[in-house]
């Protein structure tokens, strides 16, 4: 079982796409599931960070892998 | 929770100039915000129907140009007509290989978030624009209009 309930690859896209793109997932999501998201803007893992802090969605983790940075975020 | 609330005044148009506030605002939004952009003077030129943006290497000794050109090229070589027009073909082709979104999409984003966007009526008069120059849905107003968001807003920003 996947431990996410959706995907979001903002991968190649740059400062505020990958922002804009989560919010948007989110909102079509329910309180408690996980989107994970896939990146590659250096600059969003700050910016996930600071999202998750001023929206009440809890940033479970945050990493990289393959030299992509990923996020799980849980919609609060 | 109360809603925060970002103003933002945009007084530039150059395409430079038009990212700081659809990013700042569609980002706001994504966040929470209530905001509000009014533009004004050249800023005008960001809600037109059709945009055609430049940007100018012409007094912008901090515009870095391709193939170090600002080290040898004569400050004058800015000024020869059509450059201007070759380096806004050269930003547009650099930020879209660097997944830099256009001013269009981010001013969609925006319309989408429900950024609300307040021309200012001073300005149309003043170039002889008519309302059928700019966006479906932005409204016209002053100096007051602007304050009465900018009074209640958290954040204010000259842009």
């Amino acid at each position: 079982m996947a431990d996410f309930d959706q995907e979001l690859d903002a991968s190649g896209l740059n400062c505020p796409l990958p922002i804009l793109r989560a919010k948007k997932t989110l909102a079509g999501m329910d309180t408690g599931q996980v989107l994970r998201i896939v990146a590659t803007d250096p600059g969003s893992v700050k910016d996930f960070e600071a999202f998750s802090k001023q929206t009440g969605n809890e940033l479970m983790d945050s990493g990289e892998e393959g030299g992509k940075f990923v996020f799980r975020i849980k919609k609060g | 929770m109360s809603e925060k609330k970002l103003a933002i005044i945009a007084t530039k148009g150059t395409l430079d100039w038009a990212y700081p506030p659809f990013i700042l605002a569609s980002t706001a939004a994504a966040l929470g915000y209530q905001v509000q952009i009014f533009f004004t003077f050249y800023g005008l030129q960001l809600v037109r129907k059709e945009m055609d943006l430049q940007v100018s290497p012409l007094g912008n000794p901090g515009m870095p140009m391709p193939m170090a050109m600002d080290k040898w090229f004569p400050v004058l070589g800015t000024a020869i007509p059509g450059m201007q027009r070759i380096m806004t073909i050269m930003m547009k082709s650099k930020m879209k290989s660097k997944g830099v979104a256009s001013v269009e999409e981010l001013r969609e984003l925006c319309l989408e978030a429900d950024v609300k966007m307040v021309g200012c009526q001073m300005t149309v008069d003043l170039f002889d624009f008519t309302h059928d120059n700019f966006i479906d849905g932005l409204e016209y107003g002053g100096a007051a209009t602007f304050f009465e968001f900018a009074g209640e807003s958290d954040i204010t920003l000259y842009i």
